[in-house]
């Protein structure tokens, strides 16, 4: 349709139940909004706020245990103590670990723990109604809207999840949920800890757990050799941890709780050695194969992202500074590419977030310090997802097809590659069997979204956080496709789960609650069309302006 | 490709529309085509609210006929379940409800009176400001994803083709008649054509010299995590439309929608903004004991109206082998019978089972060109919006 000349009267002179009517309510506005406290989010606010910035830094740690429950940010497995339910507690304990907190507030910087963006929005084509980019965060009681002009994702990464048998029971958890819990939080709930995978990750829990008193029964690790640091392995070894080389975990037993893992030996082809089961005692275990760049609030945006597996996966597409293809956004540390060396070193993510302090600090007419020269070079990450995929081959190779992927919706490898329609449907019959992801594959590029669709696979209340990227590495497997052909499964907001009453706005503003309809607001569309409408009956010039009164009985 | 490889009818727009069309054609014999440029089902179709009471369509008792018969028709589940529940929390609210049961009550559909205990028992999130509900013994909802592609499967089971991630960009009339479909992949050729493009549905039929007034906008829903099934999954009220899902899910939309505009084919972003939260409070404010439940994500999708909401369903005069379908916003719940009626406006020139002549073209002659404008039904304008943000 041609473009439209500029309206007179306003915005929302039309159509006042249209976007364009209703009002933002933004309570807050911040120059510049950093969001993560972790190395890359505290030295990109340190840096802006030196510069003279007004900077808000947001962190949601202490998560609510009502959401580490639902394994939301982390795999948290259920293994926090009764102490997380004390915010004020978890709050101060945080604060304690992290001397960098109290130098951020000290400087000045807007702190705000315990406190999540749950989404992020900026205008577009499609959303002109949104005059300015704005945050939604949300604590324990309410949600509310904050307005910026620059923004930081400094958001970090979470666990790659890996399903085996029994990996619904509490005790199985990610590296990071182990990590927070036995490091930030000092409230693990574990005694004897089975870590799987032996790269930095794996190994740095194993020595987390160690330093806390908590035994470690054994690092698996379904190649011939240990992938992390020698130093490392070593180390661990001397402290008498044993490494379960060419193994992977076939089940966790237990009742209502983790107790043990039955681990099977590999041969050199990846295959499962009969009768070599081993079982390892343990209450805890905690997958540490891979990290994925939590690039959520970076999708929401509309920030452009590619595939890049020496980075975890997908991740935005960056300037020398960090700087999205959404120019108020940047994005420093895990969530702009993760890998090995910036999980040792953490002078990278330190120096990418100087780095985005100082674009953004220009942008506001300020001058930061110039970031320290970036330790980046001196790694040479190489792609995950042929590792990713070996451990996938594996436990399918120990553990087969009928294993559950996603735990909230309860679905399994099988009627995931399958097409199943959810069991609760008990859905039989045979053109339903005659579909499957490798047919699916034929008529078109394989996306997970539809995917989703169809097997519920990655609807839950974890948003998809443990199943995402198993789900994505089987579909390349039955899809006969490589992983970086399958897109990213699209984010929506609100990112973390929040419950309704928080949710939603204190007050509903008059402008919105009197121009509410359910459906557009065009009285003709709900009157039988089969009575003429003014428009038809009105020739030759019709006058239309009566179209805008209140929708009588809006159906649906 | 080769205007070979075209077939009997093409159909451009794989949403429900187009494919209830295609798999009526199919069903009958005829070769069919699909073209879509994404996937099928990606836009409205898949996105939307899953409802089906159009009591004021007349394809209202086609579409009451036809849904209880889908899963078995097609061969794959489509979720449906007969019945809804109306709650009104405010007497304005009853009165609205009361004018769309007498709509249906003067077609024959029964419905009855809930007291706020009645409603309870049926609906147990509602809380003490529900003032009462209304049982219709008609209408029902349905899974509009799993639908969506039972159709496209269906379709594909009686041999119709459907071709994914492909755009019609020009259409070639000789002779009166359309003949050939111009794509990003290739020309098809084709005895018949139907135009069921969603929004894109105007542009498409200019090239074949109708003009078909629509005006595009962008509406959000929300869903939350599972809850227990209520008796009655098909409940909403408060402004709100919507459902409980068979899961449990909590799945519902409502309030402001966005005007936009069209560049080309391509669909616009289909962002959630923060207007997504007053949904959440206006689900509180319907079921107060849901307010602990989770929201766990919410879309948005991009749907077309015309000047009076109203469908445009017709078969031109010339090109005499087009027909043009544009279900103006509310597309999902009539499709089994809208698909059925291009079917048979391709196969015998008229619709056999409903009066399709108040859904002609012909009631937009005279329309002002600037309508959208008096209407009011355009973008925020571009001074006020935008910003930094805008990349
Ligand atoms: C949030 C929401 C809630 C809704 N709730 C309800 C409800 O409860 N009940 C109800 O009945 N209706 C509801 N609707 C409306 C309903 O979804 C639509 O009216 C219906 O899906 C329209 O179907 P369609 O096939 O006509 O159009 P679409 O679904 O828009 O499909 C058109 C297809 O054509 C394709 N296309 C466009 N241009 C081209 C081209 N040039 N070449 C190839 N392909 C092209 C598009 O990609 C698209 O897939 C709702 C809609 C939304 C968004």
């Amino acid at each position: 349709m041609a473009s439209q000349p500029a309206r007179p009267g306003g915005a929302s002179a039309g159509d006042p139940s249209s976007a364009a009517g209703a009002p933002l309510l933004v309570a807050e506005h911040a120059p510049l909004v950093v969001v993560g406290a972790g190395p890359a989010g505290l030295s990109a606010a340190l840096a802006a706020a030196k510069a003279g910035i007004a900077t808000v830094l947001v962190d949601e740690h202490p998560v609510e245990s009502a959401l580490m429950g639902l394994d939301v940010p982390y795999h948290f497995g259920q293994r926090m103590n009764a102490a997380v339910q004390s915010k004020g507690r978890m709050i101060e304990r945080i604060a304690e670990t992290d001397p960098r907190l109290s130098e951020a507030f000290e400087a000045g910087i807007d702190l705000r723990l315990g406190t999540c963006v749950a989404g992020a929005f900026v205008s577009g084509p499609s959303a002109s109604s949104l005059r300015k980019p704005v945050l939604m965060l949300a604590d324990g009681e309410r949600s509310w809207l904050m307005s910026f002009d620059r923004l930081i994702v400094a958001a970090g990464a979470r666990d790659l999840g890996l399903g085996f048998a029994g990996w619904e029971k509490p005790g199985v958890m990610g590296a990071r949920g182990a990590m927070a819990l036995l490091r930030r939080y000092h409230a693990f709930d574990g005694r004897t800890l089975l870590v799987m995978g032996s790269g930095a990750v794996g190994m740095q829990i194993a020595f987390a757990a160690l330093d806390s008193g908590i035994a470690v029964a054994g690092i698996v690790e379904i190649e011939a050799a240990v992938r992390g640091p020698e130093a490392m392995r070593a180390e661990l070894a001397r402290r008498g941890v044993p490494f379960y080389l060419r193994h992977a975990v076939k089940e966790a037993v237990g009742g209502a709780e983790v107790e043990g893992a039955v681990l099977l030996r590999l041969d050199a082809e990846g295959r499962a050695v009969a009768g070599s089961e081993a079982r390892v005692a343990c209450d805890t275990i905690v997958t540490a194969i891979g990290l994925v760049p939590n690039v959520e609030l970076l999708d929401l945006l509309g920030c452009r992202l590619a595939f890049r597996s020496e980075l975890g996966g997908y991740v935005p597409e960056l300037d020398e500074e960090g700087r999205s293809s959404v120019p108020c956004v940047f994005a420093a540390g895990d969530c702009a590419g993760t890998f090995e060396g910036k999980l040792v070193d953490d002078n990278i993510a330190r120096a990418e977030g100087a780095l985005a302090a100082a674009g953004a600090a220009r942008d506001l007419g300020a001058v930061a310090a110039p970031p320290p020269e970036s330790a980046a070079r001196r790694h040479e990450p190489g792609e995950v997802h042929g590792y990713w995929q070996a451990w996938l081959a594996a436990e399918i190779a120990v553990g087969g097809w009928d294993v559950t992927v996603c735990q909230c919706e309860e679905v399994t490898r099988r009627e995931l590659v399958e097409l199943r329609p959810p069991r609760y449907l008990g859905w039989g019959g045979s053109q339903v069997a005659a579909r499957n992801i490798e047919r699916l594959a034929a008529e078109g590029p394989l996306n997970q979204d539809q995917v989703k669709r169809l097997t519920r696979a990655g609807m839950g209340h974890c948003q998809g956080r443990r199943c995402r990227e198993q789900v994505q590495m089987l579909l390349a497997i039955a899809g006969k496709v490589p992983v970086a052909a399958v897109p990213l499964a699209s984010y929506r907001p609100p990112v973390r789960p929040l419950p309704l009453g928080i949710c939603g706005p204190q007050d509903e503003p008059r402008e919105i609650r009197e121009h509410w309809t359910a459906w557009f607001n065009i009285p003709t569309q709900w009157t039988p069309h089969w009575e003429p409408t003014p428009v038809a009956g009105s020739q030759p010039a019709p006058d239309i302006s009566g179209l805008g009164g209140p929708a009588p009985g809006d159906e649906r | 490709m080769s205007a070979s490889s075209g077939a009997e009818v093409v159909i451009i727009g794989g949403g429900v529309t187009g494919l209830s069309a295609g798999w009526w054609l199919a069903r009958a014999g005829l070769r069919v085509l699909v073209l879509e440029k994404g996937i099928v089902g990606w836009e409205a179709s898949g996105r939307n609210g899953g409802g089906a009471t159009h009591s004021f369509s007349p394809f209202f008792l086609e579409e009451q006929r036809l849904w209880p018969q889908m899963d078995e028709m097609l061969g794959y589940p489509t979720e449906y379940r007969r019945q809804r529940i109306r709650i009104a929390l405010n007497e304005v609210q009853w009165s609205r409800m009361m004018r769309s049961v007498e709509l249906a009550e003067r077609q024959g559909f029964a419905w009855q009176r809930l007291d706020r205990r009645q409603l309870r028992e049926l609906v147990p999130l509602v809380g003490d400001n529900a003032l009462g509900g209304l049982l219709l013994d008609y209408g029902g909802h349905a899974n509009p994803q799993r639908t969506v592609q039972a159709y496209a499967w269906a379709l594909q089971d009686h041999g119709g083709r459907i071709l994914q991630h492909t755009t019609a960009t020009g259409i070639t009339v000789r002779g009166g008649r359309a003949t050939e479909i111009v794509t990003d992949r290739g020309v098809f050729g084709c005895e018949a054509l139907v135009i069921a493009a969603g929004p894109q549905t105007g542009m498409l039929a200019a090239m074949v010299g109708a003009h078909l007034p629509l005006a595009p906008a962008r509406v959000e829903m929300i869903v939350t995590e599972p809850l227990p099934l209520m008796r009655h999954g098909g409940a909403d009220g408060n402004g709100l439309y919507g459902r409980q899902t068979l899961r449990g899910n909590l799945a519902y939309g409502g309030g402001p929608h966005e005007w936009i505009e069209l560049e080309g084919m391509a669909t616009p972003p289909r962002v959630v903004t923060p207007l997504f939260r007053h949904l959440a409070r206006r689900l509180t404010e319907l079921f107060p004991k849901a307010a602990h439940a989770r929201v766990i994500r919410s879309w948005a999708g991009i749907v077309e109206n015309t000047p009076d909401g109203r469908p445009v369903i017709e078969r031109l005069a010339e090109p005499g082998n087009v027909v043009l379908a544009t279900m103006s916003s509310v597309g999902f719940g009539l499709s089994p019978a809208s698909g059925r009626a291009i079917a048979e406006l391709v196969q015998h020139g008229r619709c056999l089972f409903a009066d399709v002549a108040p859904l002609s073209l012909a009631r937009f002659r005279g329309l002002p060109s600037d309508w959208r404008e008096r209407l009011g039904w355009i973008p925020a304008a571009d001074d006020e919006a935008g910003g930094i943000g805008a990349a």
